[in-house]
């Protein structure tokens, strides 16, 4: 039993892995760069979420489309502020511009909620589950978490694969001069993904530290950082990628800390990282470029 | 081909003389005691970043590969140095020599860690390198939280996650290396840089040195003329590993605690922005932007709990502004002007 609770905690976890790395990848794709500050948008999320339900005593479902609005606005800002004037610069530049913006926002944080952490109320108050005579036991948060990611992937797929945006984003994530002189709006089309990117930040934040309730200034750089590992382990660049990724990633942490180390738990996620890129250089589900000369 | 290595040897000369300009003036402030407390605190570990940016600059800028765990092999030099130099305090009592011997023996250890970390991980390319490289930088600050070194009459003992050691423990889990002699000195730091430069500029500048940058400008066209991709990737990383070592040697020799979350992610990034903004490949530029970015928050003191964030409103700024466009047109607008009045009066006064 307890193998089967700690598969679900993995899933679920990786669940949240997979939504945030789905914004790393999309970024990623159309981009090309590696968007440092996703982390920080996610604990940006996290203590709006945190503010509405707390202080303005509303709702939890309002608090976390409040946390999506200002983390798509915040999101769609930083962007057309920081990274588009850099469009053309190089790749080391926009990473370090990023990196700014992380600092920047985990800054913010600490100006506007101070260092000590608080204690964040899960959004979701059901009863959990009791499965084989209550040996089992399912909580809420990981049902709605699996439930979230599988939704969002289902969303994602069909707005990539269907609507004019998405097929725009295909386009400029293949060859961006190309999408260009097809009459392809390329700013709008990368303002809009990384408003995307960050709407499910902000769900990812509320739904982490839904699950893991200490909220501090720092909480989304480590998640961040692993979700990241997760898009490329998946193949960074694909959708599908970043949902297995995401999804192992979160098994593989759960299983390493509980049967191997706790203390070893993130080494172990790193290790088979490594292990994995030796042999599949491109990450599970990523496309081989090959280069022309 | 003269006149160019006669340019490079005066570009190196002035970085050397730079360095011993800023060392002998510091100094003799220092001596002076025109140094405030906390800035005096901040010579060696600048020194220490120094060696950092300049071997980072060797891996990112020179071989052309993006790694964001250099400061794990920082971390590898300091517990390495911190264990050498508390087992050889007996028998070694001078403490130049023992600092030496750590650096040595450091530098030596992390070179080894660069050695297994860069014989795959060279083989994947741009972004999943990077990935990599902060994958590892992460496992090394792990795999020492749980490291327990101790000695007892002359022995070494070491144990993995578990305290229960006979004699006095030297590293301590998460709590780090303890009781470390604080040995390091300023004069140690700026030999160290010294030293560094050394290593870097005659590399740069070798048959060595050129092939890692066709390699980094152009992979294929310098594999079809016969340079080995990993022969040349290895060398620089290694190098670059064993300088960050021994810098690690230096950092932690300064304090009297050093734990592994000294060196996580944020310190690798750290020396990273330090070799982006002093210039891409270029070595001077490493130093100097080294020593004012870790000057800086002791400097916008004044701005209290705004200095971080003062700090990275300015990391960004300096970017959007060193690839603003405009500006690089401005600046080479500029340059043409001067360069050609320059050429006027030397034509002029040819005439």
């Amino acid at each position: 039993m307890s193998f089967l609770s700690n598969l679900i905690n993995g899933i679920s976890l990786g669940s949240v892995y997979a939504i945030i790395a789905l914004g790393y990848t999309m970024v990623y794709g159309i981009a090309k760069m590696l968007n440092f500050a996703h982390g920080d948008v996610i604990m940006i999320g996290a203590y709006i979420s945190f503010c509405v339900t707390q202080y303005m005593g509303l709702p939890a479902w309002v608090s976390v489309l409040a946390a999506m609005l200002v983390c798509t606005l915040l999101g769609i800002t930083i962007e057309s502020l920081a990274y588009k004037p850099l469009r053309n610069a190089p790749s080391l530049a926009v990473l370090i511009t990023a990196i700014g913006m992380s600092y920047f926002l985990q800054n913010v944080a600490l100006l506007i909620w101070g260092s000590n952490p608080k204690s964040f109320t899960s959004v979701i108050d059901a009863d959990p589950i009791r499965l084989f005579d209550g040996q089992l036991i399912i909580s809420d948060v990981a049902l709605v978490t699996v439930a979230a990611c599988i939704l969002i992937m289902i969303g994602l797929t069909w707005f990539t694969g269907k609507t004019k945006m998405g097929r725009a984003m295909r386009a400029v994530s293949e060859d961006k001069g190309a999408a260009q002189l097809m009459g392809v709006n390329v700013n709008l089309t990368i303002s809009v993904t990384f408003a995307i990117g960050s709407a499910l930040a902000a769900i990812a934040g509320v739904l982490l530290c839904s699950a893991y309730p200490t909220l501090m200034p720092t909480t989304g750089s480590m998640p961040g950082i692993k979700a990241f590992t997760a898009a490329v382990f998946g193949g960074i660049g694909s959708i599908p990628g970043a949902l297995l990724g995401g999804i192992l990633l979160g098994i593989i942490e759960i299983f390493g800390k509980t049967y191997i180390s706790t203390e070893l738990g993130d080494a172990i996620v790193f290790a088979i990282l490594i292990l994995l890129l030796l042999v599949k250089p491109t990450g599970l589900l990523g496309k081989k470029v090959r280069e022309k000369v | 081909m003269k006149k160019k290595t006669s340019k490079e040897f005066i570009n190196n000369a002035v970085t050397y003389l730079l360095v011993i300009a800023a060392f002998l003036i510091v100094n003799t402030m220092k001596e002076a005691g025109m140094l405030t407390r906390s800035l005096t605190g901040q010579l060696i570990p600048i020194c220490a970043y120094i060696v950092m940016a300049i071997s980072l600059n060797l891996v990112v800028g020179i071989s052309g590969e993006l790694s964001l765990g250099h400061a794990g092999f920082m971390s590898v030099g300091a517990f390495t140095g911190a264990v050498v130099t508390a087992s050889m305090a007996a028998a070694i009592p001078d403490p130049t020599v023992r600092m030496i011997m750590a650096m040595i023996i450091g530098g030596i250890a992390a070179g080894i860690m660069g050695v297994i970390v860069g014989v795959p991980v060279l083989r994947l390319q741009g972004d999943y390198l990077a990935i990599v490289t902060l994958a590892f930088g992460e496992i090394i600050r792990n795999v020492i939280n749980c490291l327990y070194v101790s000695m007892d009459e002359g022995r070494l003992f070491i144990s993995f996650n578990d305290p229960s050691l006979p004699g006095k423990l030297l590293i301590n889990g998460p709590q780090g290396a303890l009781g470390i002699s604080k040995i390091s000195t300023f004069v140690m730091g700026f030999a160290l840089i010294i030293f560094t430069l050394i290593v870097v500029l005659n590399l740069m500048n070798s048959r060595n040195g050129r092939a890692m940058m066709a390699l980094r400008d152009n992979r294929i066209a310098a594999e079809s003329v016969g340079i080995g991709v990993t022969k040349y990737k290895l060398m620089a990383f290694v190098t670059a590993s064993v300088l960050a070592g021994m810098a690690g040697v230096l950092y932690a020799m300064n304090y009297s605690t050093i734990t592994a979350g000294k060196f996580k992610f944020d310190t690798s990034i750290l020396v990273l922005v330090f070799v982006v903004l002093g210039g891409i490949g270029n070595i001077r530029g490493s130093i100097i932007a080294a020593a004012i970015l870790t000057i800086l928050p002791e400097l916008l003191r004044s701005f209290n709990d705004y200095r971080m964030l003062v700090y990275a409103i300015v990391l960004i700024l300096v970017m959007l502004a060193t690839n603003n466009e405009h500006l690089k047109q401005w600046g080479s607008a500029f340059k043409r002007r001067l360069f050609s009045r320059h050429k006027a009066m030397k034509g002029g006064a040819e005439e």
